[in-house]
């Protein structure tokens, strides 16, 4: 079975901004718009096209990328190429005026050059229309097949310059993808791609069921379940290389991996009698530590930031709520969650101050965010009937999480506020389960 | 129960289900609304009555084979109580066992698509145990009963409807 293979899907993700367009056609060339709310008043930002200084054509359009991230954001609204009067390359070219007549806020421009025949270097300016002036300069070195990964970087440091946390256009998301065949067998394929979609791999593919995908802390491993050979049973796998182990295949239940902050543990479900309980695994010493003890069904655990504690979702109570443990077996267990007649699926954003939990809103699944300190209800997210598996984006700006259109299983991020929302369908089959990585590390 | 009793009451039961159950793994199993006889509108509703091939048989054969037929326990929202409409289709499934120690059966079990995925793995699972148990009492070993729980990642039935989700409850046995 293959565990890694180039895939040259593309994500449909399209953005409808106060009239502007924005459409990215798949490799099967299938358009699907999707609407999209912003924030009321996105700032306009022109992101110029960049000079050239090479042999032949111009390798890559790092201002279209750049201008696509910043746009999909929802905070951003990039001008299209012919709206601008002037196509300045250079910072001394940049008449501020030209720019506060078609009210713009923010101008980026940028020079790719090439140093040799597959090393370049990109520069690029940001300048404050407003205020006349230039708020940042940058200079990446990359090599040809990093050029998408040099204008995401380019995106990241406009954003955070003028939003003021990192950007996320560097980051990857995994999730699971079911499509079926011609005779409607279904296959599962858990794909990892980079936060916009593109540069999609298959980390692992089967013909059985494979979920509950999760990051390692630093970004390189994925733990998941598979049910190959019927059995449920927990892979680790590197994703640079493809290799990977089996950490827990016990008789009955594996399921919900998460690591500890630290990276060295997995806390995970195991069954005994077909009671659903949570353990610690270390990876190293092989130890197996047993955290609630309960007939109830005890699962999906997270861990706090300090490593010390463990939410998770139990039904003790009758219905699923989320509760907290302490991760070093004290079994000291708290009911976190009162509102409502079922909270799961706990994630806690980076800051530690936000569970985005699945919330039943009447008949409505949805995605709610809830204080893991008192418990209460923050709000509720999204509007959807059938939301479930949120995941914080690393910068606790936004959470993406699953939903469906029609009967299509698709992706959506919602931003933390409430207010921006982004949907991002598969050209085959469904989506669902995804997961934000970390921030890259070097 | 001597063996000739219990035959007898499997066969009666095999001929009252087989005018409303199929078995087995159906994925595009139609919903036109046959209700079962065995009270319970679970709406399992594939046919399984009259499939057209006719072979000498023995008794004990026949009822094997329309035991076979039979291999799907329905389950209410949220529930993994086994509903007493099943009892004597799993009576049988554990004698059998009893009966022939070299048998094994993997118990499948599945949710509907509403609540969280992973917490559906336990539901499933609580699904499967609860057959388990029903099988062990009647004579089954523990060697020849294997579980596991696909939560809803493995529905029957597509679709957002009840009649799909009372479906998709369900634990399937597949023997080996």
């Amino acid at each position: 079975m293959r565990n890694r293979y180039f895939l040259s899907q593309a994500w449909l993700i399209a953005t409808l901004l106060g009239g502007l367009l924005i459409a990215a056609e798949s490799a099967h060339s299938q358009l699907q718009v999707r609407i999209t709310e912003g924030v009321a008043r996105p700032f306009p930002i022109a992101v110029v096209p960049f000079a050239w200084n090479g042999a032949g054509d111009v390798p890559f359009d790092l201002a279209e990328l750049v201008a696509t991230d910043l746009s999909d954001s929802g905070r951003f609204q990039a001008i299209p190429n012919e709206n601008m009067l002037t196509q300045p390359t250079r910072p001394a070219d940049v008449n501020y005026r030209d720019w506060g007549i078609l009210n713009v806020d923010y101008v980026v421009i940028g020079q790719l050059e090439q140093v040799s025949p597959d090393n370049f270097t990109a520069a690029f300016q940001l300048f404050d229309v407003v205020r006349g002036e230039q708020l940042l300069g940058f200079r990446v070195s990359t090599a040809t097949q990093d050029l998408r990964a040099a204008g995401h970087q380019i995106a990241d440091m406009v954003y955070e310059e003028i939003i003021g946390i990192p950007g996320i256009f560097s980051t990857r998301i995994a999730y699971i993808n079911e499509v079926r065949d011609s005779e409607g067998e279904a296959i599962y394929r858990l794909i990892v791609a980079d936060a916009d979609g593109e540069n999609a791999r298959v980390v692992t593919e089967s013909s059985l069921p494979v979920m509950s995908p999760t990051f390692s802390p630093d970004g390189r491993r994925l733990a998941y379940v598979s049910f190959e050979g019927n059995r449920a049973r927990i892979f680790v796998q590197t994703l640079r290389t493809g290799n990977r182990e089996v950490v827990s295949q016990r008789a009955g239940v594996n399921g919900a991996p998460a690591f500890s902050p630290d990276g060295r543990k997995l806390a995970l479900t195991l069954s005994r009698d077909g009671n659903l309980d949570i353990f610690t695994l270390d990876l190293t010493t092989q130890v197996l530590i047993q955290i609630t003890r309960n007939p109830a069904i005890d699962t999906q655990p997270v861990w706090s930031a300090d490593g010390e504690t463990i939410f998770f979702t139990s039904d003790r109570a009758g219905r699923a709520q989320v509760y907290k443990v302490r991760a070093d077996a004290g079994q000291k267990v708290e009911r976190v969650t009162f509102r409502g007649t079922y909270n799961a699926r706990p994630r806690l954003a980076p800051n530690g101050n936000t569970l985005a939990v699945e919330y039943l809103d009447n008949d409505n699944y949805r995605i709610a965010a809830v204080d893991p300190h008192s418990g209460e209800l923050i709000d509720i997210l999204t509007s959807g009937s059938l939301d479930e598996s949120p995941s914080f984006a690393p910068n606790g700006d936004t959470i993406i999480y699953a939903t469906r259109r029609g009967n299509q299983g698709v992706l959506s991020t919602i931003s933390t506020d409430g207010r921006i929302q982004r949907e991002i369908a598969a050209v085959d089959g469904d989506v669902r389960e995804p997961v934000w990585s970390p921030f890259a590390r070097p | 129960m001597d063996k000739i009793t219990r035959i007898s009451a499997v066969l009666f039961m095999g001929l009252a289900l087989a005018a409303c159950q199929g078995g087995g793994r159906m994925p595009d199993s139609s919903t036109d609304g046959n209700t079962a006889v065995f009270g319970g509108d679970d709406g399992a509703s594939t046919s399984g009555m009259g499939d057209g091939s006719r072979v000498a048989m023995t008794p004990e054969e026949a009822e094997i084979a329309r035991l076979m037929q039979d291999l799907i326990v329905y389950f209410e929202f949220d529930q993994s109580d086994i509903r007493f409409e099943f009892n004597d289709m799993l009576a049988a499934h554990g004698s059998y066992l009893a009966d022939n120690p070299m048998k094994r059966v993997r118990l499948e079990g599945h949710a509907d698509e509403t609540g969280g995925r992973e917490y559906n793995i336990g539901l499933g699972e609580r699904r499967a145990q609860a057959v388990r148990r029903i099988l062990m009492l009647q004579g089954a070993s523990a060697a020849q009963l294997e579980t596991v729980s696909y939560g809803e990642e493995r529905p029957a039935a597509l679709g957002s409807d009840e009649e799909a989700y009372g479906l998709n409850r369900r634990v399937e046995l597949v023997y080996e």
